[in-house]
């Protein structure tokens, strides 16, 4: 019975996720100016370190924390870079 | 699914709940993202996937391995909180970026920089034109 | 240079090496070591140290911004799934802060922006003055009363 109930909630939940980052994907895609995109990658990261976290439920295995966790952190580093680089024009200077 | 058959039922309601939860608003959050219609405007949405919507996955997980596995877990908590701390200063960083953007280009929606009682004026990032 | 500048650091990084490997007295060892070294190179950056006035006060902040959190989180929930009918009303608003404590600020910073509806975008340390957005901005008064009364008064309780 558990199984089934965990089981259709995880389902569930892979579908919202996935439509979730195909939205993010689209306003990468559609803009209309950069930070725009770059907060659709950004959320694309969120949803894709909280579709690891589901993995990791459905499996039953850990090994997918470090995986969102990483995610997470490369997230993180990319959307900051990115919005030095629309602030200033480089990232390194 | 190998675990999931000797987990409780009440657990797995509550597994089941939180899973939904947050990603319902992790959706609801990136629909807010397509839909909103300013760049500042589309800048609330992110955050519901990253306050509840997060919150929601992380307690999801952190019930189903502290009841499969019977020991606490800990490494979601470190998600949370590393989501929590990090998100703020991304949005932080994008939003100044945007303010920078557009005033460089004399957009007229955006208000000036705050400068009201200094004499900051001259150096402000808006006056370019 | 005391053995350990920053205790509450190296035990949270003590605390979240353990948590990322394993809760054994090997761990423990290591992870003290490694904080012990991070906060001997957090002293070499010599930062601004926070000082925490009244400990007592922080698990009620912590207890009404998650309560907040919900909150705005149905609020917000509501806009986007209500979509276009209701249109025109977000907007910039400009508070004037009294908060001067850099932590306080950054708390106050993580507050405003993870809270769903309200934004932090910068901040004029000369002469005080924050400028949010705010998605629904109905009555510019109840948002100001929300950032100042709400969280400033308690911050600055908390703080200075």
């Amino acid at each position: 019975m558990s199984a089934i109930i965990l089981y259709y909630a995880l389902t569930a939940a892979h579908v919202m996720l996935s439509l979730a980052m195909a939205l993010a994907l689209l306003r990468m895609i559609r803009g209309p100016r950069a930070q725009d995109r770059v907060l659709g990658l950004d959320t694309l990261y969120v949803n894709s370190m909280l579709l690891l976290l589901t993995f990791g439920i459905g499996s039953g295995r850990t090994i997918y924390f470090e995986a969102a966790l990483i995610i997470g952190l490369l997230g993180f580093v990319a959307t900051v870079a990115l919005a030095k680089f629309l602030m200033r024009g480089e990232v390194i200077e | 699914m190998s675990q999931a058959a000797d987990l409780p039922l009440w657990a797995a309601i509550a597994v089941s709940a939180f899973l939904l939860l947050g990603s319902a608003l992790a959706l609801i959050g990136t629909i807010g993202l397509t839909r909103l219609q300013s760049f500042y405007e589309r800048l609330h949405a992110p955050t519901l996937g990253t306050s509840w919507g997060t919150g929601g996955v992380v307690m999801a997980s952190m019930i189903f391995f502290t009841v499969t596995e019977a020991r606490p877990v800990f490494q979601e908590i470190l998600i949370g909180i590393f989501v929590t701390v990090t998100t703020p200063v991304t949005l932080m960083l994008l939003a100044q970026a945007a303010l920078h953007r557009d005033r460089a280009e004399a957009n007229p929606e955006v208000p000036p920089w705050a400068t009201a009682g200094t004499d900051l004026e001259k150096d402000a990032p808006g006056a370019v034109d | 240079m005391s053995v350990l500048p920053y205790p509450l650091l190296s035990l949270s990084l003590v605390l979240m090496w353990m948590a990322l490997n394993s809760f054994t007295i090997g761990h423990l060892l290591l992870g003290s070591v490694i904080a012990t070294f991070a906060s001997w190179g957090m002293a070499a950056l010599r930062p601004h140290k926070p000082h925490i006035r009244r400990w007592h006060l922080l698990p009620y902040l912590i207890g009404i911004v998650l309560i907040d959190i919900v909150r705005s989180n149905i609020a917000v929930v509501s806009i986007i799934v209500a979509g276009r009918r209701q249109r025109q009303r977000s907007g910039f608003l400009t508070i004037h802060l009294d908060l001067k404590d850099q932590t306080a600020l950054a708390i106050l910073a993580v507050i405003v922006t993870s809270t769903p509806g309200t934004a932090w975008l910068e901040y004029n340390s000369s002469n005080g003055t924050l400028l949010i957005h705010v998605l629904d901005l109905v009555d510019e008064q109840e948002w100001t009363d929300l950032v100042k009364n709400r969280y400033e008064r308690l911050l600055m309780e908390i703080f200075e």
